[in-house]
């Protein structure tokens, strides 16, 4: 039982210290935002509450200590500095890896919590009251006055009927109140039934008060932080001033709820939501997928009878299958504004540990992804960020003298674009050298010495495995540090990366991410007996490939197509199918690191709405192939992992030939 | 050699390859399917025969005949396949394994079981947990686990395709 409730606390207690991050942030963005710091001071009174609620009463005394601080904060007495911001910060984080250790059981630095402490008593100075003495749970009496002035509050209390059996006395609670100011208390009796029917273990009384105090709201609510969820109170502050109406704060508050306000707060908006397991959502996106499956059989089914009414029935069964597969899909999307959140604190770790002054701005944090697809996303970015901090955006001196602004922007955007997202990474830095990445591509036998390049190729050398592992290159040009990780990390969610840089003026990392990972738009392909997909976001046009076209090519896998010349994989060969093969063949053009290629097959059926499955650990080792789907028929048809039939390909055919990677340039014939 | 520690009375589903009564321990096995069309997945070994759809679910088939040696499993009236739950990298894994039929479920106790002599199974004898006495044969027992805990199914890779290809 107590680790059910630790479990609740922990994610509680995560979520807190996430927008406890976020707000502070945003704070040292705006010092002067009432509503930032009212933010903090919430999201860490919360975590005192409920840390001290659950036992963790190390947790709970020195979130209190920070607490203190806030407080100074929030009624004016002190000013929101940098210095503060990051004290706060690494107050975070220390709360929660004492989280972590009491969930753990780990070896904890009592030390560093001993020295933030200092540093905020440091930071407040002569400002601080007197600390309360560590370890306390939480009581009015320990709060400092909020304001100095005095708030009249009017409090609705109608306990729970059983209240008396969990062992509270309201009465307690009446003289608690009494404790803070002055107090008018009306009992309300109308509920009191006929003696006959009265049971003498329950509470029929409700109470109306009037508390007029100098305390905060924070204070009568932890009076009221036991009597239950079954209990009801409502706060409402009445203003000095007759004539105006008495704000709620909220109305129906929940005892023990997270969140406590100042009444100057503005109403917080409420979100109705519930907490789901992950596995949960996961089952049904499967449940869904093989619904859809289902419902093309009954489809092809129906058809197949030619039974006008099983058809109709059929069609709403689609529509209504559509309809879920869409909601479905849409319950496991997220906005990808957390992920950035955390990006943001990387910038400021890493600017101010850099010695650089840079700002991140971000768009489009509203923009929602599959939740799988924005786990995902973070490591590429981070590893994105680092490069662009560490080595794009020079110091504050070296800027002025280029005649730009001293402080570095990094610019992190994401927007739809059709069933992708398109993010875009961009900064104001020095750019990529691409005289050092051409060195480098010649040294490590890319290219040869005397190749020009375009632009883009030259600059698609940074994804190159290994690329990165000289020093030299990152000291010269940056931007190199395990691009090829973040490839492959951008690749596997099916996206496709791309970079571009103007010397001097920046580099810019622009990826397009599918919105799911669960379903995608495919084309169905044949090949002997075996249906395989290829997304169809790397599809471009599908063309014919005769006889005569192989004959006259003269062995090449070469296709003339519009002018372009374009090799061309015969995926009939590449997987050892047998059988005859068609007189006309199909090669699907696809476009992979912006160069087109053909994929060879006997024949293209069609369009497919792809339920994405795993081929399980048997096959992981499979090439070419990274996932499965199911046919309306019943059968299964295989997943093209085209960016790895393609690469390779070129590393066969280097093998084979000698050659440099080829192009569409055709340069692998030279 | 494997040892036979089961105490009781243990179920055994048996099932034929070619002519030859085989059996697996009856936990393992998750359920009989009639013959279905099995898609097959390029560039893996000739024994896995690919993949099919159980009720949404990709599960892998292999073919225990040509894993044993035999010829290639061809599709027949009683050919089946049985689900079994196999673990691999200890975790469990659903596998399919085609069979000519699948014959009963047989009790044997403890004392109808031997092991399996060393030489004379024509089989790798790791993938024998033990020779089952019943009527007037006997069936042999198969150690399911063992048989996808060899590293066969990992060491083709890379490299065996680029050879393959190049050969």
């Amino acid at each position: 039982m107590m680790e059910h409730f630790r479990q609740t606390f922990r994610e509680e207690a995560d979520e807190l210290l996430v927008e406890l991050e976020h707000s502070l942030l945003e704070l040292e963005q705006n010092p002067a935002d009432d509503e930032l710091i009212d933010r903090v001071f919430r999201a860490m009174h919360t975590l005192k509450g409920s840390s001290s609620m659950f036992g963790f009463d190390d947790i709970a005394a020195f979130s209190h200590e920070v607490e203190t601080v806030l407080d100074l904060v929030r009624d004016g007495k002190t000013g929101v500095t940098k210095e503060l911001i990051r004290l706060t910060l690494l107050a975070r984080d220390q709360i929660k890896a004492m989280i972590k250790v009491s969930v753990d059981n780990g070896e904890l630095d009592v030390e560093r919590t001993e020295e933030l402490v200092a540093a905020f008593h440091k930071l407040v100075g002569t400002a601080l009251p007197v600390l309360v003495p560590a370890g306390l749970s939480s009581s009015a009496s320990s709060q400092p006055g909020d304001s100095g002035l005095e708030i009249v509050y009017a409090i609705r209390f109608r306990p729970d009927r059983d209240i008396f059996k969990r062992g509270l006395n309201p009465v307690h609670l009446l003289n608690d109140l009494h404790e803070l100011g002055l107090c008018r208390i009306t009992a309300k009796t109308n509920d009191i039934p006929p003696l006959a029917d009265l049971d003498p273990e329950l509470c029929y009384l409700q109470w109306d008060i009037m508390l007029t105090t100098t305390h905060g709201v924070d204070a009568i609510r932890d009076i009221f932080m036991f009597v239950g969820e079954e209990s009801s109170v409502e706060i409402e502050v009445i203003p000095r001033e007759s004539g105006e109406e008495a704000r709620k704060i909220r109305p129906e508050l929940p005892c023990q709820a997270a969140g406590s306000g100042k009444p100057r707060t503005k109403a917080i908006k409420a979100i109705s939501s519930i907490r789901v397991a992950a596995e949960k959502l996961d089952h049904l996106v499967n449940l869904v997928g093989e619904l859809v499956t289902a419902q093309a059989r009954l489809s092809q089914t129906a058809l197949a009878h030619n039974d006008t009414g099983l058809i109709a029935l059929a069609e709403e069964i689609e529509r209504l299958t559509e309809g879920l597969r869409d909601t479905a899909l849409n319950v496991r999307m997220l906005p990808i504004g957390g992920t950035f959140g955390r990006m943001r604190r990387l910038v400021h770790d890493l600017s101010s540990e850099l010695g650089k002054d840079v700002e991140l701005i971000t768009e489009g944090a509203e923009t929602e992804l599959d939740k799988a697809v924005i786990e995902r996303l973070a490591d590429p970015l981070v590893h994105l960020i680092r490069n662009s901090i560490d080595h794009g955006i020079e110091k504050s001196t070296v800027r002025m003298a280029a005649g730009k602004p001293p402080c570095g922007t990094i610019r992190l955007t994401a927007a739809y674009s059709g069933a992708s997202v398109l993010l875009t990474l961009s900064d104001d830095g020095a750019g990529i050298d691409r005289e050092a990445v051409h060195a480098r591509g010649v040294k490590m036998g890319l290219i040869s010495a005397g190749t020009e390049l375009p632009d883009r190729d030259l600059l698609n050398l940074i994804f190159a495995p290994g690329f990165s592992t000289s020093a030299k290159i990152t000291n010269i040009s940056g931007r190199g540090v395990g691009m090829d990780v973040v490839k492959r990390g951008v690749e596997a969610l099916r996206g496709a990366i791309s970079i571009t840089s103007t010397r001097g003026e920046g580099a810019t990392v622009s990826f397009r991410i599918p919105l799911t990972l669960a379903i995608i738009e495919s084309l169905l392909v044949q090949i002997g007996t075996t249906n395989f997909v290829v997304p169809l976001s790397l599809v471009e046009e599908c063309i014919e490939l005769t006889r005569t076209d192989v004959a006259q090519a003269h062995g090449r896998r070469l296709v003339d197509v519009r002018g372009a010349i374009i090799p061309y994989i015969s995926l009939r060969e590449r997987f050892g199918i047998g059988g005859i093969q068609p007189e006309i063949e199909q090669i699907v053009v696809v476009e992979v690191d912006g160069k087109r290629i053909g994929l060879v097959v006997d024949h293209v059926i069609g369009g497919h709405q792809t339920v994405i499955k795993s081929l399980g650990r048997l096959f992981r080792e499979a090439q070419g192939i990274s996932g499965a789907t199911m046919l309306g028929d019943g059968t299964v048809a295989l997943i093209l992992d085209v960016p790895q039939l393609v690469g390779d390909e070129e590393v066969l055919e280097r093998r084979t030939f000698g050659n440099a990677p080829f192009t569409e340039k055709g340069t692998m014939h030279a | 050699m494997h040892e036979v520690t089961t105490a009781e009375t243990t179920q055994y589903l048996t099932f034929t390859l070619e002519e030859e009564v085989f059996a697996i321990d009856i936990g393992k096995v998750r359920e009989v399917l009639d013959y279905t069309a099995v898609t097959r997945v390029p560039q893996t070994p000739e024994f896995m025969r690919g993949v099919i759809n159980l009720r949404g679910n990709v599960v892998p088939v292999m073919d225990m005949r040509q894993k044993f040696g035999m010829s290639a499993t061809e599709k027949r009236v009683n050919t089946c396949i049985i689900i079994m739950e196999v673990m691999v990298d200890d975790e469990v894994t659903i596998i399919g394994s085609l069979a000519d039929s699948v014959r009963e479920v047989l009790d044997l106790e403890p004392g109808q079981i031997e092991p399996a002599p060393r030489i004379g199974t024509r089989l790798n004898v790791d993938f024998i947990q033990g020779m089952g006495k019943h009527e007037n044969g006997f069936v042999m027992i198969l150690d399911i686990d063992k048989i996808f805990c060899d590293d066969e199914l990992a060491t083709y890779g890379t490299d065996d395709v680029m050879n393959q290809l190049q050969g």
